[in-house]
């Protein structure tokens, strides 16, 4: 193919290559290919697992885990915690499923956390992926548990259902019933399930109680559920407990205007 | 052809064979330490007999033996959390224990994962198909170089998402999920695409075993190499060929008759299929010497051998 014949004149030959210079050159080529693509693997397999992030909001971790961020790194996702669980409480996420493959979870309404006083599964926990730290269980927080629907709450419609208030583990500090007036009988009192987020730890017992088909209170992850006041907010009346006394001294106090005071003129 | 005898030799030729247990010896039992090391797991959740907790990930034996697998440990710390003393100890055991027998002697006795791909090298042997794609032979250090990277970038062991060893252990354990898909991916791979290519060029975590394996004690050493009749046996069945030509042809920079290569797997199968029993296993450090007279293919092999008269059927008639 490439014989040089009178009508292509044949190009000058190449310089010969100086020696090691060639193979040195292929060796850089090389590595170079070699770790771009290991480069891309890695941002690969990294796009990848941010989307492996999600946590479905029916999955709780278990006691002890910190935010989800943290967690993920910590977990080496050996399933001890599962295996020391005496319930049927956790189990570890299998490929396919929503949750991290291999990470430890469990869903409320299937089975909730039965607050071991031991916590055997952080103490199994080789990582303190579940913070061994956590030595009281009702320090826990693997969740929050809101009366998502107040449609069907037996006892916002005035009856006196209270399953989840008796199942607390803490009745009466994660859930309090507070009694509203009943407008609908005009004499009856409601007593609304109210979950306090400074005791609730999420275990799931009221979800897994709630008497309903499908369950009026629900525990979710508390960034999902929790608010926030913004930094520079102050409530008044708190700040004059704190303070003992008027913030302002002197300060006329106008009279409030509640709905049912007369207005003034009589006008509305 | 010519050959050269050294004084003393046995007369008799060898027979044929050896028995058929002598021959699949490691193999036997690397597959009873396979399944030995499942059972083991599955006897506690199953037969209520907890002797061993946990998962190849992480393990306790009889509530007091923490066992951790060090590569995953590494990925968590490369994600930046820093491991409790029990995985850090875990670890550290395992570390030292491959460090001894050989880094992937994990990949030959205990990965479950090497069943499959050994299943899938068998039948395509047996069906006679092409080797196939070849990825170049450092790829797995590149790889687990880049699973290191991805957990540092994505502040999770990001490989344990879909590492195939880790989660057929598990799905052994826990429950499968999709998990075939993974399994049957890799086998499929080694299977039809690149025969021996999950092991021998991919697996990060067969790389990483493989560097610990390069100061390892336990050594599988072509003690009699002199013996040696070309028959090719072992490099047709060892899952890293490229290991045994230094120790056996001398061609090693010291010459030593011991498989230095981290890569290789200690699992012994070169020793069940030499019918001249030239391997066996050996410590890095011994001083290794062939124990009795043979068959010499070269002059060389024989005087090396410590053998000073050798004499030749050169001329003779066979
Ligand atoms: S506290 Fe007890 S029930 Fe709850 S997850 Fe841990 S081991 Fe299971
Ligand atoms: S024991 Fe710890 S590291 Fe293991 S799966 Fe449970 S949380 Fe993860
Ligand atoms: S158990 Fe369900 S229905 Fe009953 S009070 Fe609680 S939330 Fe309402
Ligand atoms: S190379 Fe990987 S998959 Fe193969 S045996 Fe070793 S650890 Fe297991
Ligand atoms: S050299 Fe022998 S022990 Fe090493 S991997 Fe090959 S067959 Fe196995």
């Amino acid at each position: 193919m490439d014989t040089p014949s009178a009508r292509t004149p044949s190009p000058p030959p190449a310089p010969p290559p100086v020696r090691g210079q060639g193979a040195r050159r292929r060796f850089l080529v090389k590595i170079a290919r070699a770790a771009a693509g290991a480069g891309v693997f890695a941002l690969a397999l990294d796009l990848f697992s941010r989307d492996a992030h999600g946590l479905p909001a029916v999955a709780l971790r278990p006691p002890g885990a910190g935010d989800e961020g943290a967690f993920l790194a910590a977990c080496v996702r050996c399933g001890l915690c599962v295996r020391d669980c005496p319930y049927p409480t956790l189990g570890l996420a299998r490929f396919g499923e929503e949750v991290p493959v291999g990470t430890p979870y469990f869903i409320a309404r299937r089975a909730p956390c039965e607050m071991c006083e031991d916590i055997p599964c952080v103490k199994a926990c080789p990582t303190a992926a579940l913070d061994p730290e956590l030595t009281h269980i009702d320090a826990a927080r693997m969740g929050l548990a809101v009366l998502t629907d107040h449609e069907t709450c037996l006892n916002f419609q005035g009856l006196r259902c209270d399953v989840c208030f008796r199942v607390c583990p803490l009745m009466d500090k994660a859930i309090t019933l507070e009694m509203l007036h009943n407008p609908r009988t005009g004499k009856h009192a409601m007593f609304i399930p109210t979950v306090h987020s400074e005791a609730c730890t999420g275990c799931g017992k009221c979800e897994r109680a709630c008497v309903l088909e499908r369950a009026a209170i629900r525990v979710l992850p508390r960034h999902l559920v929790k608010g926030e006041i913004g930094d520079h907010y102050r409530l008044g009346w708190v700040e004059e407990k704190r303070h003992g006394g008027p913030l302002v001294p002197g300060l006329i106090d106008l009279p409030d205007r509640m709905p049912a005071s007369p207005s003034p003129g009589g006008r509305p | 052809m010519t050959a050269i005898r050294a004084r003393g030799q046995y007369d008799a030729p060898p027979p044929r064979r050896r028995p058929w247990l002598r021959r699949h010896k490691w193999l036997l039992l690397r597959r009873a330490s396979q399944f030995g090391v499942i059972a083991l797991f599955l006897a506690g959740p199953m037969y209520g007999v907890w002797i061993v907790k946990g998962s190849l990930i992480s393990s306790k034996t009889m509530g007091v033996l923490p066992l951790s697998d060090p590569y995953v440990a590494l990925q968590s710390l490369a994600a930046g959390h820093l491991l409790a003393s029990t995985t850090l100890i875990g670890a550290a055991i395992v570390l030292g224990f491959y460090m001894l027998v050989g880094g992937r002697a994990y990949c030959a006795f205990v990965c479950p994962m090497n069943i499959v791909t050994d299943a899938a090298r068998w039948l395509s042997k047996r069906l006679q198909l092409p080797k196939g794609w070849t990825p170049p032979a450092e790829t797995r250090f590149w790889l687990l170089g880049a699973t290191l990277l991805a957990a540092v970038f994505a502040a999770l062991p990001a490989w344990e998402l879909i590492n195939p060893v880790t989660v057929l252990s598990r799905s052994l354990l826990f429950g499968f999920g999709y998990a075939w898909t993974v399994v049957f991916a890799i086998f499929v791979f080694d299977f039809l695409i690149s025969r021996r290519g999950w092991c021998g060029r991919l697996c990060p975590m067969g790389a990483f075993y493989g560097v610990l394996g390069a100061g390892a004690l336990l050594r599988v050493a072509a003690k009699e190499r002199e013996r040696c009749d070309d028959c090719m046996d072992c490099f047709a069945v060892c899952p890293e060929p490229q290991v045994i030509a230094p120790a056996l042809r001398g061609t090693q920079k010291d010459a030593s008759r011991r498989i230095l290569s981290g890569v290789c797997t200690n699992c012994g199968r070169c020793i069940d299929v030499c019918e001249k029993e030239v391997f066996a296993f050996s410590w890095r450090l011994a001083a290794v010497r062939p124990t009795g007279p043979g068959v010499f293919n070269t002059r060389e092999g024989a005087r090396e051998a410590g053998y000073s008269h050798v004499e030749t059927t050169e001329g003779r008639k066979p």
